[in-house]
């Protein structure tokens, strides 16, 4: 048959056609995982907007907050390196060193004395996740800031822009500086060149439990669910005065002291 | 042709120099490595085949799922449940990172930066 000029025009049409298509219908038909799935597990703990409210009127002292500290930097393997290239979570600071807008120049003598737990305010419009050239650190559509260390390049953009001073740049490996008999099996460590910081224990609230924090403060440190009017955040915002770190950066933090 | 001769043996020479490497390996014998299966367990999340030719795309996806999407629980085709995390979940069965990551791995020359952060289980020295 001889082939026209219309017949090899409707083959071409065909033919495009099915290279447009085939591409789509490989992908529909599961690709590589083949028909798997993925779904949040039956325990965590869900909320539209996760926040901390602390109690600075228990807990305050040097001695309270290391202990939170210790156990925080345990479960998540966060190494202690004496010098300024230490990597911190969960630490603790003087008023003035916390509120340094909200500084009065004659202090009550509670005021004076007191530490307050410093750690990640898990920001509702964070400046660091705005700057991240890698999208390594975002918000997740609860409300927590978290971060994907496999995305960390390690450019440090995100510690220039937080104002709260919240994230930790691994320098060197962490793990001489870790004792690997001892470390939490279940939780990774970070490698060379990566910014950390806390994670609100997504880990933990993926299986149901309160975060480390929060459940060792002896009801010091309250978490839950921000837009929730009956949760046990709102009853303590409901009941005290608050304040966050640094209104005027307008980061909104998730983070509310009582004083 | 101008230098022809001249031409003609540079270039066999040159090619000789370049297909160097499968001249040497012409009738070696290439052995797959043995890498150590679980005992206590007879199956993997998804059939053999289909891990070893996509593990790590595999491994890619259940990081952005857990990390990223929240979605912590993998349901295979076959319907089971399963942890995603490759030190908890993975590790549980290949209990030896040398005794089976480390196997292909090295012989293919590839060396993936999981264990840098990761905690491989310990080894049995």
């Amino acid at each position: 048959m001889k082939q026209s000029r219309r017949n090899f025009l409707k083959f071409a049409g065909l033919s495009a056609a099915g290279l447009c298509i085939a591409p789509t219908a490989v992908m529909a038909s599961g690709g590589s995982s083949g028909g798997a799935q993925y779904e949040v597990n039956s325990n965590h703990l869900q909320a539209k907007r996760w926040a901390m409210v602390v109690d600075t009127r228990k807990l305050n002292t040097e001695e309270a907050i290391e202990a939170l500290a210790e156990t925080c930097h345990h479960i998540h393997n966060v190494p202690s390196i004496d010098s300024n290239q230490d990597i911190k979570w969960l630490w603790s600071g003087t008023y003035g060193e916390v509120f340094p807008e909200q500084e009065n120049n004659f202090p009550s003598e509670a005021q004076e004395k007191r530490r307050f737990p410093l750690l990640c305010n898990h920001c509702e419009h964070p400046s660091c996740v705005r700057v991240c050239p890698t999208k390594a650190t975002f918000v997740r559509p609860d409300g927590i800031v978290a971060m994907d260390y496999h995305r960390c390049i390690g450019c440090r953009y995100c510690m220039a822009a937080c104002p709260y001073g919240s994230r930790s740049f691994n320098f060197m490996d962490p793990r001489p500086h870790l004792d690997m008999d001892n470390i939490n099996k279940k939780f990774p460590t970070r490698m060379r060149g990566v910014v950390e910081k806390c994670n609100f224990c997504v880990e933990r609230l993926a299986v149901g439990e309160m975060p480390a924090c929060a459940e060792e403060s002896g009801g010091a440190i309250v978490f839950g669910d921000l837009q929730d009017p009956d949760s046990n955040v709102r009853k303590a915002l409901r009941e005290n005065f608050t304040i966050r770190r640094k209104p005027a950066a307008g980061t909104e933090p998730g983070v509310y002291y009582i004083i | 042709m101008h230098y022809g001769g001249k031409i003609i043996t540079g270039l066999v020479i040159f090619l000789g120099l370049v297909s160097m490497p499968f001249w040497f390996n012409i009738g070696g014998s290439y052995e797959e490595p043995k890498v150590e299966l679980p005992k206590n367990a007879k199956v993997c999340v998804a059939p053999t085949q289909d891990m070893r030719t996509n593990h790590m795309k595999l491994l890619d996806e259940w990081r952005d799922m857990a990390l990223r999407e929240g979605k912590r629980t993998y349901i295979s085709a076959k319907g089971d449940k399963y942890t995603i995390s490759l030190q908890n979940t993975c590790m549980q069965c290949h209990t030896s990172k040398e005794q089976f990551c480390d196997k292909c791995h090295v012989d293919a020359s590839v060396t993936p930066y999981c264990w840098d952060c990761h905690v491989p289980p310990k080894e049995a020295k």
